[in-house]
């Protein structure tokens, strides 16, 4: 069952990162430049929250599969982090910068603002991608001898170190 | 020379050696691996909805295949220039497995379907909705396979 769902979740990532990379790239100006990012936005987007829901849904599933370990990863740490922060930066775009998207909707290279925005977002998601691939390794993991600053940042504790 | 042999010399080359020595080369190159796959993905997908009229319907089947079509490409770079090392890497594993076969084969027959098929029609700009949705779905369908396929070589 583990390989199917994990594939899933690799398979998806087209859906979502690639689909949100197009609007990036609208939005940074480097691709459908004549096309208005209304439009870009609105026909695209709704297949980047098919992805997103269908990444989020397997990737609960893959956490609960192996929660204790994941939960100590630094990497998973480091992803949802960098989740985080993606969606503090997409809120931003949402609330805050489109405001007056009217005045450069169909501009083929939007205000720095934007272009900054997409690019956080873009660096944001490869970084997620990153990370995310490196969870399957144990560098840094609890039951191995780890520098003091692994420990700290996994929340490595030692009676769990028994137990895993 | 049989193949097996052609695999074994392959994966004595200096740059599988240097992969497998190091503890960080192959997560490395697979993670750049899954970020080309995510835009190799993103073009192929924004071009197929197209064609089957699930996105940019307002929009010419032309238009959008030509304005992903050298991103379409950059991923593809990213995925040879990737892939190709982190195969080197284990050439002989993949010998033997079947999921690394359909992916290789698959994604030839892709490729071809892509630049000789998919992309001449759409820019002809001939063809009939129907027959652009047909592409459009063989598409996804050979591109899903390599895809899927790929990440299974891990499993099998």
């Amino acid at each position: 069952m583990y390989p199917y769902i994990e594939t899933t979740h690799v398979i998806a990532l087209t859906l979502f990162v690639g689909t949100l990379a197009i609007v990036d790239l609208r939005m940074l100006g480097f691709a459908y430049r004549s096309t208005p990012i209304s439009t870009i936005s609105q026909s695209i987007l709704p297949w980047t929250v098919v992805g997103f829901i269908i990444m989020f849904v397997t990737g609960v599933l893959l956490f609960y599969a192996i929660p204790v370990r994941t939960y100590h990863s630094v990497w998973f740490r480091i992803k949802v982090i960098m989740i985080v922060l993606a969606a503090i930066n997409a809120a931003h775009y949402h609330y805050r910068i489109s405001k007056n998207r009217v005045l450069w909707d169909s501009a083929p290279r939007p205000p720095r603002s934007v272009r900054l925005t997409a690019a956080t977002s873009l660096f944001l998601w490869i970084v997620v991608i990153f990370s995310g691939r490196m969870i399957a390794y144990n560098w840094f993991d609890c039951d191995r001898p780890q520098p003091d600053w692994v420990i700290t940042v996994a929340g490595c504790v030692i009676d769990e170190v028994a137990t895993l | 020379m049989t193949l097996l042999e052609v695999f074994q010399s392959l994966e004595e080359m200096w740059i599988g050696e240097a992969i497998r020595t190091s503890y960080w080369l192959f997560p490395f190159i697979e993670a750049i691996h899954l970020v080309g796959l995510a835009l190799l993905g993103g073009t192929v997908l924004v071009v197929d909805l197209r064609l089957l009229g699930l996105t940019l319907r307002s929009r010419p089947a032309t238009q959008v295949l030509l304005n992903a079509r050298p991103y379409f490409v950059l991923a593809l770079v990213t995925m040879f220039a990737t892939g190709i090392p982190l195969a080197l890497s284990e050439m002989i594993k993949l010998y033997y497995n079947f999921s690394w076969w359909v992916k290789i084969s698959t994604l030839g027959i892709a490729i071809l379907f892509t630049f000789f098929v998919r992309n001449p029609m759409v820019l002809r700009d001939r063809a009939s909705n129907v027959t652009l949705a047909g592409i459009g779905l063989v598409s996804l369908v050979l591109w899903f396979t390599v895809a899927g396929a790929g990440r299974w070589i891990g499993f099998s």
